[in-house]
């Protein structure tokens, strides 16, 4: 991997959490930084603040200390070029899939007939012909999930953040939006900081895992893959080196857990 | 859509389950608009299967078990309201109560909702204000019914300000929950695509809380209609709370039942328009 610019830095990130009188610490000394381009996937226990963290970097969210900067400026509310993929997808139920993709070109004042156009291209790239005026209660999870990356393509935003965006699905469902998602991420090639529970995806997607430790959730660990792009997404399970890497992730994660 | 789903699936021949999912979608919902057909026909013939049978024995009964005098029959109301439409006393009476609770009705709707909506993002001042509102609220409303005839006559004020009393509550409350139940995801997921105000209205707010408005108009024209008649019962020349209180001074059981009978058959023609409505805007569910 060449040497890029770092996107994004996390630096010494605190969060603390005020419910009834009560105050925990989330998250503590979080240090993180994404190149340029890069794929990084944080994977910890449930409850660990993996959410939190990207809900920091989103702007949603106010550290009690630390900054986080993109391209080397501290961000201040939501910042412009990000662009997040919720675990529960937050599409608007009352929106065709058509105009739930057609949002974010909307909010930046786009013209009507290029709107069309960039959603009409967004919809065949992913496999979402037939269905622009579906709503999403009408779909199955997997379709919804398309249409929410869809969404999000559409933002074309510089960092893409992912909350266990494949969470809800099933396995199979999960391993096929997986792989589209891969091709197309290798397409635009954006960076991307990407959270789940799920070791083989990570590392799958990824070209650094990061383990994140129990609460107040902290980065313990990173791990560089170094497999080839473009990789298949289910069959390089069967890589040695892929074993080899999900093993040793696996020990440090219930190492001290 | 037949074609489109064939290139989906060819797209992606071997493992594509959530596209041969969407395939079937397609029959699934032809299928359920023929069950959604048959379930109407037996709704509907269960209604009017137990209206005939309720009537039917009411009819039969009427005179044989229980003395008419006191219970009238179907058969009198329908009678007297063909007799009240010919004299053209119906609309007379009728006009009037529609006239005093859908004026009131859309002002307290309005009014209310946007109470609603303003004290919800009010911040502290709702704190404030909450066991006021919820103060009078609990206060039996019918009861000021004749304070408002001493305040505005017996006029049309005092029945549409009643009417007003009577459904901006139900009103305020639906859009105050109907904001604070907004999906916080779906805000969050705006604010990330960095939208403004109106964009939030109009995509997230309003129609998170169209829901919520419709359950309070519907709730609201029994209200409605309770306001009006009540405010007539207690002092008017008109309507058709003024019909029954006169039909009762004459100890008319029909003229009392005729009024009954006509308030019920405006308050389910309102709830039959207001179920159009939903149909129309609530169709994404």
């Amino acid at each position: 991997m060449e040497i890029k610019s770092p996107k994004l830095v996390i630096k010494d990130l605190q969060v603390r959490y005020n419910t009834k009188g009560q105050r925990t610490l989330a998250l503590q000394d979080v240090n993180v930084s994404v190149k340029d381009g890069e794929f990084v996937s944080v994977v910890g226990p449930s409850g660990c603040g993996k959410s939190t963290l990207l809900k920091v970097v989103a702007g949603l969210l106010k550290p009690a200390a630390g900054v986080v900067t993109i391209d080397g400026r501290p961000i201040d509310g939501v910042p412009d070029q990000i662009g997040m993929v919720f675990q529960n997808d937050a599409l608007l139920p009352w929106k065709t899939v058509f105009d739930n993709i057609r949002l974010p070109l909307e909010i930046k004042g786009i013209s009507r007939a290029e709107q069309k156009r960039e959603v009409e291209r967004l919809i065949q790239m992913v496999g979402l012909k037939g269905f622009e005026h579906f709503y999403p209660k009408q779909l199955s999870g997997g379709m919804r999930k398309r249409v929410a990356l869809a969404r999000t393509f559409a933002y074309d935003p510089s960092i893409y953040l992912m909350d266990e965006p494949f969470g809800p699905l099933d396995a199979q469902t999960r391993v096929t939006i997986g792989e589209e998602f891969l091709r197309m991420w290798e397409q635009v090639g954006k960076s991307v900081l990407f959270i789940t529970h799920d070791i083989e995806e990570a590392i799958a997607l990824s070209d650094r895992v990061l383990v994140m430790s129990k609460r107040p959730g902290t980065i313990k660990a990173e791990f560089e893959v170094n497999l080839e792009r473009p990789r298949p997404f289910y069959d390089i399970r069967f890589d040695p080196e892929f074993k080899q890497l999900q093993k040793r992730i696996w020990e440090n994660m219930m190492d001290g857990n | 859509m037949s074609d489109s789903s064939r290139d989906m699936k060819g797209n992606r021949p071997s493992k594509a389950p959530d596209s041969a999912a969407s395939v079937s979608l397609h029959d699934e919902t032809e299928n359920e608009g023929k069950a959604d057909a048959r379930e109407r026909v037996s709704v509907w013939g269960g209604r009017i299967a137990l209206g005939v049978v309720l009537f039917g024995l009411w009819e039969l009964l009427s005179g044989r078990l229980f003395n008419q005098f006191w219970f009238s029959k179907p058969s009198l109301i329908i009678g007297r309201i063909v007799e009240m439409a010919k004299s053209g006393d119906l609309w007379y009476h009728v006009s009037i109560t529609l006239q005093e609770s859908v004026t009131g009705l859309v002002i307290g709707m309005v009014a209310g909702t946007l109470l609603g909506v303003l004290i919800a993002y009010s911040g502290r001042f709702e704190r404030w204000i909450y066991p006021y509102i919820m103060a009078i609220y609990s206060l039996p409303r019918v009861s000021l019914a004749p304070l408002f005839i001493v305040w505005f006559g017996i006029g049309m004020t005092a029945k549409v300000i009643m009417v007003v009393a009577m459904v901006i509550f139900v009103a305020f409350y639906n859009a105050y929950e109907g904001i604070r139940n907004i999906d916080r995801d779906l805000l969050d997921m705006m604010r990330t695509y960095k939208a403004g105000r109106m964009h939030m209205l109009r995509w997230v707010v309003l129609p998170s809380i169209t829901v919520w408005i419709l359950t309070s108009l519907r709730l609201n024209i029994g209200m409605a209609l309770i306001g009006s008649v009540i405010a007539e019962l207690v002092g008017a020349n008109r309507g058709l709370g003024y019909y029954i209180t006169y039909s009762s001074g004459m100890l008319d059981t029909t003229g009392i039942f005729t009024g009954l009978v006509l308030i019920m058959i405006i308050a389910v023609a309102f709830e039959q328009i207001i179920i159009q409505f939903e149909r129309r805007l609530l169709k994404y569910r």
